[in-house]
């Protein structure tokens, strides 16, 4: 306290010396406000002066003020962070700072900073970084000036020289998985969904999000774009090739500012570290269309989330960053959506034994993970019975996108296309802000605190794919898990089914897919449907009647992240009784789900007519013992 | 009052705690059934085990004392016409206030049709409901060996219906234990005390 009050008169002091000139007519002093860096802010100054303190808790989530916008302190400290002559950082609570110049001269305490960094250190959260045997900040190397991600890279590859050639050699980097399981050739660059349709003709949305620094040199090891996974800075932002511009830029421009801030990528390389749930997050939690639209159980609620939302990476809890379950072996990570491991019957990984799967639930719990209760001794051995047949996640994830994130429900791009009175694209909002349409993609459902669909998977998966023929008369399924109750490495499963209404060639009864953006023939440029499917089908290697239409497709994502404390987990209920959670999973007999009707049927009528029975029989003895009494 | 013990100490904690343990396994057997939502499925699921275990415990010492005392013989069958004389005196007697063709002593504890009863249900619905219940407990394990998944539905049938059978008797053996005694009430004096009023006709099925 006394500290922070000399610090608060030092900083009135100050002021009053600087302002003194000007001051002979206002009794007051005026804080000093250094200038920041960059063209202008993100809101306007006065909303910023007024609001920055419940913007920041509205964005951290300690807030549930819903109106206001919504901006990190990264941005914040993107341009007001301030450096001395010797180009170190100054403490935010240092007199004369930005933020410490005001919060001084309206006696304002400084919160945030009680659990924030009050300077820009990488990696103050990350106990890795205190633990490495490397500051990359003190490499020469890394000291000059680069110009682009491409420049850092070469810089990383002249001391980490395997790692591009490494990177280069996994599915991340080739999105494509030749499954041995169904000869299937699947990957982000194979597969079709009701989201985008296919990655051929579309390549440029795939740079918000590629690994790569060009899109276009896939063979190059300095084209490996090493900041976006190892930026330990939340800083470094990754510009789309296609427009040349970041999602930060888009942001700014949205508010009426004309560009980001540049970033410092010399700061960035001299505080690269350990992959994190923002890096991994910065394409996975935005996966086809926003912010949880695709998986949701993957969303930005997990970059800093409470133990009730997920119990291993809260970071009131055990704090895993997504590299703890998803291991690398080379830059290789364990855990595809490709080939899941529906059962995992290794055991606990441990040194001289690491047979299963680092990704599974099984390889840290085993699978008789339930604990003996005093209490229940009869139902944990029963649950510990039940992981041969159910997922830990089928219990362990009661609800999806439970986060405050919604996912999307549903797409239905039979709608798309049409324009407002004016002429111009419509874009529809719902109550909470959501895009329930948008000209460009048609309609969307989205949902929050879903109920899972549950279904046999023994991690075998097979996809529809541009080529194979469908049955437009039903839902096509875009990808079937295979398995059932008879095959014993089948377990039930959780998923999020993403329903869809996308174009097809009526023609040929194929999927079919657009291509979307760049030129006259893309879809957002001139909403023809005809000319964008034939180029896009054309770069697909793929043939095209020159019909379309719509068919409803189904897709079924796999839940696997988002697991709730045990406390939360389903009751037995959910699933052992007439509304059962399970209700169409099949194969299995299931107590209190199931029965046999007529059994049941039959059972209460033969208790009821021995009710009947007994009652008649007993008033026929009460009516003739009466009848005896009247005769006397 | 000349007083004759019928029933034995060991006879009336076997048969109260038994009908204890058999209407709350009643209760929570359903439950686990979805009849009804007394419990949650976990409680119910539960103490059905343990009740099961509890009643499992009690017939061995039952049995024990059964075949030590000899009193296995109470379950043997009468002759036929004995039953008969039983069914028709239920059928018709019973409302011309005939007599009871039967007279309860410690050596004959239960009328004809009585024994015959209880032996249906010792052989009977007994063994299939302890089975079935066994099975259901281990079917994990039983799934191994070749019952399998499917084979579960069919165990839990022959379980519920045994329990349907063990529900009917007792909506059966309450009406007559509590009704069919020559002052009110007495089947229920004579299973508390162990004693009947001698002379008194007192008969339950």
């Amino acid at each position: 306290m006394r500290r922070s009050l000399l610090f608060a008169l030092l900083a009135v002091f100050a002021s009053v010396g600087v302002v003194a000139r000007s001051a002979a007519d206002n009794s007051t002093p005026r804080p000093v406000l250094p200038k920041a860096q960059g063209e202008t802010c993100v809101e306007p100054v006065e909303t910023m002066r007024a609001l920055h303190g419940a913007i920041l808790a509205a964005t951290n989530g300690s807030s549930s003020t819903s109106s206001l916008p919504k901006h990190e302190l990264s941005e914040c400290v993107a341009c007001h962070a301030q450096r001395d002559k010797a180009g170190a950082y100054i403490p935010v609570d240092a007199p004369g700072q930005f933020c410490q110049s005001c919060h001084s001269y309206s006696a304002v305490s400084i919160n945030c900073f009680s659990c924030h960094a009050s300077t820009p250190k990488a990696g103050v959260s990350k106990q890795s970084a205190a633990l490495s045997t490397a500051d990359h900040s003190k490499f020469d190397i890394l000291k000059q000036p680069f110009a682009s991600g491409a420049e850092v890279t070469y810089a990383c590859l002249s001391c980490h020289t395997e790692a591009g050639k490494q990177l280069r050699g996994t599915e991340h980097w080739q999105l494509t998985f030749a499954n041995p399981a169904t000869g299937q050739t699947l990957g982000k660059a194979h597969t079709i969904n009701m989201f985008f349709g296919a990655t051929a003709s579309n390549e440029g949305l795939c740079s918000n999000c590629h690994i790569d620094n060009a899109m276009r040199d896939f063979a190059s090891d300095s084209n490996v774009d090493c900041l976006v996974c190892h930026d330990t800075t939340g800083f470094y932002r990754k510009p789309r090739v296609w427009t040349g511009k970041s999602a930060l830029d888009d942001l700014l421009a949205s508010k009426g500012a004309a560009v980001a801030a540049p970033v410092d990528l010399s700061f960035i390389a001299g505080h690269v570290g350990k992959t994190s749930r923002e890096t991994c997050g910065s394409c996975h939690f935005y996966a086809d269309g926003g912010d949880g639209a695709k998986h949701g159980d993957l969303d930005s609620s997990l970059t800093n989330p409470k133990r009730p939302l997920d119990v291993h990476m809260a970071t009131d809890g055990l704090n895993f960053t997504c590299a703890t379950c998803h291991v690398s072996k080379g830059h290789d990570f364990s855990g595809s959506r490709y080939a899941t491991v529906a059962r995992e019957t290794h055991g606990i990984n441990t040194p001289g034994h690491m047979d299963s799967n680092p990704a599974t639930c099984e390889s840290c719990h085993g699978s008789k993970p339930h604990k003996a209760d005093p209490h229940k001794p009869a139902i944990y051995a029963k649950l510990n019975e039940h992981t041969d047949r159910v997922a830990c996640e089928t219990c362990h994830i009661p609800t999806i996108a439970r986060g405050g994130v919604p996912t999307k429900v549903s797409v239905d791009w039979s709608t798309a296309g049409k324009t407002g009175a004016d002429g111009k694209p419509l874009k529809i909002l719902d109550a909470q802000g959501r895009a329930t349409y948008t000209t460009e993609t048609g309609g969307a459902v989205w949902g929050e605190k879903l109920v899972p669909s549950y279904a046999w998977s023994d991690g075998t998966v097979r996809y529809t794919q541009l080529g194979d023929k469908i049955d437009p008369k039903t839902p096509v399924a875009l990808n079937r898990f295979e398995g059932g109750a008879e095959d014993a490495n089948a377990r039930i499963w959780p998923f999020k089914v993403m329903k869809g209404k996308q174009p097809y060639d009526s023609g040929g009864n194929t999927l079919a897919s657009a291509h979307l953006f760049g030129g006259d023939a893309g879809y957002w440029s001139a909403y023809e449907w005809n000319r964008s499917i034939a180029v896009a089908m054309n770069a697909a290697g793929s043939n095209y009647s020159g019909a379309y239409g719509f068919v409803e497709t189904e897709m079924s994502l796999p839940l696997a992240h988002m697991v709730a404390p045990a406390t939360q987990a389903l009751q037995c209920n959910d699933c052992h009784s007439g509304d059962s959670r399970i209700a169409h999973v099949g194969g299995v007999y299931a107590p209190g789900r199931d029965s046999f009707r007529w059994l049941d049927w039959l059972g209460w009528l033969a208790v009821a007519a021995s009710f009947v029975g007994v009652s008649a029989h007993g008033i026929a003895r009460w009516a003739f013992a009466r009848h005896r009494r009247q005769r006397g | 009052m000349n007083q004759d013990m019928i029933f034995q100490r060991f006879e009336r904690f076997w048969h109260w705690l038994q009908a204890i343990l058999i209407i709350l396994l009643l209760i929570t057997g359903f439950n686990v059934h979805d009849s009804f939502r007394l419990l949650s499925f976990a409680g119910a699921a539960q103490y059905h085990v343990v009740l099961a275990w509890a009643l499992i415990a009690l017939w061995v010492l039952a049995v024990y004392w059964h075949f030590v005392t000899g009193q296995w013989r109470q379950y043997i069958p009468e002759n036929r016409n004995q039953v008969l004389a039983m069914v028709h005196y239920y059928a018709v007697e019973i409302f011309l206030s005939g007599g009871h063709p039967f007279h309860r002593s410690r050596q004959h504890k239960h009328n004809p049709l009585q024994g015959l009863t209880y032996l249906a249900v010792l052989v009977g619905a007994v063994p299939v409901i302890w089975g079935t219940g066994w099975i259901y407990l281990y079917y994990v394990s039983w799934g191994a060996s070749g019952l399998g998944e499917s084979g579960l539905g069919y165990v839990a049938a022959l379980h519920t219906a045994a329990a349907f059978a063990i529900l009917v008797f007792l909506v059966i053996h309450l009406y007559l234990a509590f009704t069919v005694s020559d002052t009110p009430l007495g089947n229920l004096k004579a299973m508390i005390t162990g004693y009947q009023d001698d002379e008194e006709d007192e008969h339950v099925v």
